[in-house]
């Protein structure tokens, strides 16, 4: 059996031929070649192939492709401005170093850009407890955290 | 994962049409125990029929003295909810500690419900709260709905459409986390209206159960000193590298102190 699905991924329309059983970051990846989105543990329990779907953050690696048919994807490669410049949350990482390795960079991101953008005025205990699913194994927690708080108010545009 | 067929049907009608005519399908509510249980081969059905093309499974409804949650409203969409914060702060609360953001945003209530894993939240409440199952065909009373290991009083084909729950006068939720998964060590949920009291555990046994003993204490004096001679029996509970058996039976008495503590804050 094979399904149509439709849908669109950082801004593009897309339409692919896939068995039912595919995962949607399999999709992402293999298909897409949009690498950005990790595969960590494929337990759902790391995080690292954290996308958004309509905008809101969801494991990708524990999502099937059919169930988001229709739905808008972003990726961490769709996050920048067209400029080429950095995401906030991708400055900020950057200025508080807010990464050891990088394999888990991607999916904090994008945890962090829909807890900021549901939860404007996070506090620290906040956003901790928002990243509960995003393990970084380099334990770099504090660093991410920080940095987390530097790009919230530059977000929500009370701070440039 | 074993490859299977794909349906997303638009009405109940043609749920129940496939679940009939397919023995071996499975209801795919948000995916967050089924997709992981395919994974690891411990499930192969032949056919996933995916409840996400019904809107109206979805949201939630203050329906007089009971507020309705559709099966397919998710954790985050509970813990956020206004009128569940509202009017059962203690479910909006357990709903926030399911897992985490990422599962919460694709977790679903009726999917919960009906996989019964022993471990969950949302047991927990339905029996403390003595809520109603919905389902296609029928309305389950929380008290004979839960069956066992993974075991609930749903037919292989029966559709869980929705959960009612009475509106309490007070209650709460404890629970001692699993670190790693977030899963109920041991929750307990405690609710008071009128004279009656419940206190319904998870994480301690098959499946959640009610605790007699602590429901007549409580009912004489709804107050965490009501609890201070009463022990729980271990030799049926559940015992694992998190936890044995005693741990377990230990720590209900004492959650539910914190509990009632909690309730009457």
């Amino acid at each position: 059996m094979s399904l149509q699905i439709r849908l669109h991924v950082n801004g593009n329309a897309v339409t692919a031929d896939v068995s039912p059983d595919t995962l949607l970051v399999t999709f992402l990846r293999e298909h897409q070649h949009l690498t950005g989105t990790h595969v960590g543990c494929d337990t759902a329990s790391c995080g690292a192939c954290t996308v958004l779907v309509d905008g809101i953050a969801v494991k990708s690696c524990n999502v099937l492709l059919a169930q988001v048919q229709g739905c808008q994807i972003t990726t961490i490669e769709g996050i920048t401005p067209a400029d080429g410049s950095l995401h906030p949350m991708q400055a900020a990482f950057k200025a508080c170093h807010g990464l050891q390795c990088g394999f888990c960079t991607p999916g904090m991101i994008m945890s962090a850009i829909d807890l900021v953008t549901h939860h404007e005025h996070a506090s620290e205990a906040e956003i901790r407890a928002g990243l509960q699913g995003n393990l970084c194994r380099c334990t770099g927690y504090h660093n991410i955290v920080r940095a987390v708080m530097q790009a919230a108010p530059i977000m929500r545009g009370t701070q440039s | 994962m074993p490859t299977l067929s794909y349906h997303r049907p638009s009405s109940i009608a043609e749920v129940a049409r496939l679940a009939r005519d397919d023995p071996d399908a499975k209801l795919l509510a948000g995916g967050q125990s089924i997709i992981p249980s395919l994974k690891l081969g411990l499930l192969a059905p032949s056919a996933l029929i995916d409840l996400g093309g019904l809107p109206e499974l979805r949201g939630v409804r203050l329906e007089g003295r009971s507020l309705r949650i559709g099966a397919m409203t998710s954790h985050a969409e509970v813990a956020n909810s206004p009128e569940v914060r509202k009017h059962v702060p203690a479910l909006a609360h357990l709903a926030a500690g399911i897992g985490d953001r990422q599962v919460r945003n694709r977790g679903t209530i009726g999917g919960s419900l009906a996989n019964s894993d022993p471990a969950a939240d949302y047991p927990a409440a339905v029996l403390g709260l003595g809520a109603e199952i919905r389902t296609d065909r029928r309305a389950i009373p929380a008290d004979s709905f839960f069956k066992g290991l993974f075991e609930t009083a749903l037919d292989p084909d029966e559709i869980l459409t929705a959960v009612e729950f009475p509106l309490p006068e007070r209650a709460a939720y404890v629970k001692f986390p699993q670190p790693a998964s977030r899963f109920a060590l041991v929750g307990v949920f405690v609710s008071l209206t009128g004279k009656s009291v419940r206190v319904a555990v998870t994480g301690a046994g098959p499946c959640a159960f009610r605790v007699a003993a602590l429901e007549q204490a409580l009912a004489k004096r709804f107050a965490p000193e009501s609890l201070h001679d009463i022990t729980m029996p271990a030799d049926t509970l559940n015992a694992d590298l998190h936890g044995s058996a005693e741990y377990r039976a230990h720590l209900i008495p004492v959650l539910t102190r914190r509990a009632v503590t909690q309730a009457l804050a």
